[in-house]
């Protein structure tokens, strides 16, 4: 294929924070126009930070970026904006309290008064260009996740941006939303505009980009054209060694109902029905999967088990060995904690449940041992031991198990939070985003510890957004549209395609 | 019976300094910053003014010009509040201090720092009473408009007050127009919403933060010298002024972050304030203090009203209070 000048060139890039953490170390990497490049590497691999550079967030400590040829400085995101760049962040940089066409020509130095009416009119004409549908009156925080994806994919354009960068877009979308923003994309590259996109998926490296350029450890390692490799290639690419690819889905072994949930709803405090008359049963040995879109009630559902969220009217039991029933409805959360159920969830922000960001790994593994102290001082010394197992075990990476969680990054700290959760041998795993923004190679470690708690007989409930893994990682597959059971399907039978209808309809019929 | 034309009056030179105040915490506190040294800018604003004036009354001995004497206090008292400003916008943006921590010791800071001078003033005259009677400067600061008297009582309710009052109600419709309506409002409220999405929308959030936080306590500072040149005639007493600047900031949430609100809401405030003047209660000191309460009830009432309708664009700007850095990870 002909190339011609890139769009970017990098060469040399190095960034470093704080004194030991070398993000990206002397990167070059092309990207051209008309061309969709895939960036791949695992958590911490340095792409994000990377095209941060590019996109004027942070600044290089050393190394050279042109822009078609001419040497450039990008010293802040205005600039970047000046040179055609504009990045579409993992977390949208939008404002919620805003308005979509306010948040569109946020930060434009634009001559004369500021006139909404007209830029909206032109939000219209980029819509209509690229197949968008964007209503421009409409606030931030009333949209869907896609919706809000497709306002920064606006903002973008609208600032004339020929260089687009998209960090991990489809995290938060169903398969039927990917395909949407996939078109999208391939028209703009249809229109000359370079693209970049980060992702750590591979199937969706194979299906959207012309060329995948793969880091490691912030090094860069080389880039493929897509159609002449494959997944087996890239992965290893990544990881620096042979992976094997398949998750382990071993048969139940004797399972029989350990959580019992009938005609369970709950409403938020807002009034907004959140589970509407939800009914299942999760056995002991099995790993139940939670599909839906997100924000329609998985996290009230599992909260519910844990005793976290009150509910207005159904029922949850725990169901002992020898059949006999025990409600867990009106129960605090230490007092299921204690029966066995144990909750790890991964919210989006990483953090904000379970584990303190500013307090080190000893600390945090205390949490949940430190009621069973018997003096007025702590015991540290158990709680030193096992955050050091865990970081032995599942490959923590941190510079010590006196590290605050805060500087490690996403994966580790996820593998902190699940670690400890297995740890205090529950008889039921909830388990909520576990693998949300990790690498292939975490995500594995993470879905081998699940595998284990399943053959020890522990009934694991797993809710996830990536319908690939749920469907090789679940036995059963439960569905959920708008909080209302949309169905119950066998997850070594069941579709992709299938479920994601069952996601966005009730029982997933209307739309064939 | 309840006079209402001398009530109202009242009310409204009451309210000026409240509203100033309120005014300038608004502007600051959208664009992220919790300034809670504005009751300090506030006696700063006056005290600088009073400095002022007090130096071009004594040089000219009684016959003042009445431009001068109020360009000169004005000047003075701008200055005095945006040195306040910067000296919390470099802690808080540059430095990124915690917030409250500089906000309060500006607070002791400013209301010491007016009674220091105010009664090094004081020891000047060597006057027998402890306070500074400025009454030529007032005078020109509390001058109406000369036909209001002939107008009844639409003069005495409207026409009656010296010329900051009406540019305080200015300021509060220009600001609240600004921040709904301009870009430069929209680039303020957005970093006061999401620092980090308005960086990377290539706004230059350290200019407008010591922006409005600068021109928020100048307008506040304004408060301080109202109150000391026009509602009290230009006599300063150390700690006259009270706690007026945090009823300004109680008022910033009570108005909902709206400088047009706040014009009502600093008379329904200022009315309040001053009730137990208007109602008989006998000499019963503790009814008097139950009435004084009443703008603080009236503000948790709001707080807990506001709290319970839950709507967005209710709620405080969500960055309030927190510095912003952009590397921060």
């Amino acid at each position: 294929m002909e190339k011609g000048l890139p769009a970017v060139s990098m060469r040399n890039i190095t960034k470093t924070f704080g004194s030991d953490v070398i993000a990206n170390d002397s990167v070059d990497l092309d990207i051209y126009r008309g061309e969709i490049l895939s960036l791949l590497g695992e958590n911490g691999s340095g792409k994000t930070t990377l095209m941060n550079m590019l996109s004027g967030i942070y600044f290089p400590d050393s190394g050279q970026i042109s822009i078609d040829g001419k040497e450039v400085t990008i010293a802040s995101p205005k600039e970047a904006y000046e040179l055609g760049i504009g990045m579409i962040h993992q977390h949208f940089k939008l404002v919620d309290v805003f308005t979509a066409v306010e948040n569109v020509v946020l930060g434009l130095e634009e001559k004369g008064k500021l006139d909404l009416d007209s830029a909206a009119k032109r939000i219209n004409e980029i819509c209509d260009t690229y197949g968008f549908d964007v209503d421009p009156k409409q606030k931030i925080y009333d949209m869907s996740v896609s919706q809000k994806q497709t306002v920064e994919i606006v903002k973008v354009l609208y600032r004339g941006a020929d260089i687009l960068i998209l960090d991990e877009p489809t995290a938060v979308l169903t398969p039927q939303e990917t395909d949407k923003l996939f078109a999208v994309l391939r028209n703009m590259k249809e229109d000359g505009k370079a693209i970049v996109i980060i992702t750590h998926k591979l199937h969706e490296v194979e299906a959207i980009s012309d060329r995948v350029a793969v880091l490691r450890k912030g090094k860069f390692i080389g880039d493929l054209v897509t159609k002449e490799t494959n997944a087996q290639e890239m992965t290893n690419m990544m990881i620096g060694h042979a992976v094997e690819l398949n998750i382990d889905r071993p048969e139940p072994i004797d399972p029989r109902p350990r959580i019992r949930v009938d005609g369970l709803t709950v409403r938020t405090q807002d009034d907004i029905l959140k589970l509407d008359d939800v009914s299942f049963t999760a056995c002991s040995g099995e790993i139940l999967g939670i599909a839906g879109i997100s924000g329609c009630g998985q996290k009230e559902l599992l909260e519910a088990i844990a005793g976290l969220q009150p509910i207005e009217s159904g029922s949850i039991s725990y169901v002992q060995d020898d059949g006999s029933y025990e409600s867990l409805i009106g129960k605090d959360p230490l007092e299921i904690a204690a029966m066995g159920v144990s909750l790890s969830f991964v919210p989006e922000d990483r953090l904000g449940m379970g584990l303190v960001a500013n307090m080190d790994l000893t600390d945090n593994m205390m949490l949940r041992s430190f009621r069973r102290g018997r003096s007025v001082f702590t015991d540290r010394k158990t709680p030193k031991n096992l955050a050091e197992k865990v970081v032995d075990e599942l490959d923590v990476i941190t510079p010590g198990v006196s590290t605050p969680v805060r500087k490690l990054s996403g994966g580790n700290v996820q593998k902190v939070l699940v670690g400890r959760e297995i740890s205090s041998a529950p008889t039921v795993l909830l388990s909520a985003y576990v693998v949300r923004g990790l690498d292939i190679n975490s995500s594995y470690t993470i879905y081998d510890l699940i595998n284990q708690q399943k053959k020890n007989g522990v009934a694991v409930i797993y809710a996830g957004e990536d319908l690939d893994v749920l469907l090789e990682l679940c036995d059963r597959i439960l569905v959920l549209c708008d909080g209302k059971v949309s169905g119950i399907v066998d997850g070594r039978l069941a579709e992709k395609h299938q479920i994601g209808r069952m996601m966005t309809s009730l029982g997933g019929d209307e739309l064939g | 019976m309840f006079d209402l034309i001398s009530f109202i009056p009242r009310a409204v030179v009451q309210s000026v300094p409240l509203l100033l105040g309120c005014t300038g915490e608004t502007i600051s506190e959208k664009s992220g910053s919790l300034n809670l040294g504005i009751p300090g800018v506030m006696y700063v604003g006056a005290i600088s003014g009073v400095i002022a004036s007090f130096f071009y009354e004594q040089s000219c001995g009684g016959q003042v010009n009445p431009a001068l004497a109020i360009i000169f206090p004005l000047l003075a008292c701008l200055f005095g509040s945006l040195l306040m400003g910067l000296l919390f916008c470099f802690l808080t943006v540059t430095l990124r201090v915690n917030q409250n921590v500089v906000g309060l010791a500006m607070t002791t800071f400013g209301i010491g720092f007016g009674n220091f001078f105010g009664g090094s003033l004081i020891k000047l005259t060597d006057s027998e009473v402890p306070s500074i009677a400025l009454s030529a400067t007032s005078h020109c600061f509390s001058k109406a408009l000369p036909f209001a008297d002939d107008l009844g009582w639409f003069g005495k309710i409207f026409l009656s007050y010296g010329f900051l009052t009406y540019v305080a109600i200015a300021i509060a419709l220009v600001t609240a127009y600004i921040l709904k309506k301009t870009r430069t409002g929209l680039h303020i409220r957005a970093i006061g919403e999401n620092p980090a999405t308005a960086d990377a929308a290539g706004i230059n959030i350290t200019k407008y933060k010591y922006l409005s936080v600068c021109i928020g306590c100048m307008i506040a500072g304004l408060g301080g010298l109202y109150y000391v040149m026009d509602y009290a005639s230009g006599v300063w007493s150390n700690d006259a002024f009270g706690d007026r600047g945090w009823l300004a900031i109680a008022l910033v949430i009570f108005t909902l972050w709206r400088p047009n609100i706040a014009i009502f809401g600093s008379l329904l405030f200022a009315g309040l304030y001053i009730l137990y003047l208007f109602v008989p209660t006998g000499g019963n000191m503790a009814v008097k203090e139950l009435y004084k309460m009443l703008p603080y009830v009236v503000t948790i009432i709001v707080l807990v009203v506001t709290g319970m309708r839950n709507k967005r664009e209710n709620q405080p700007p969500e960055a309030l209070g927190l510095p912003y850095f952009r590397e921060d990870r």
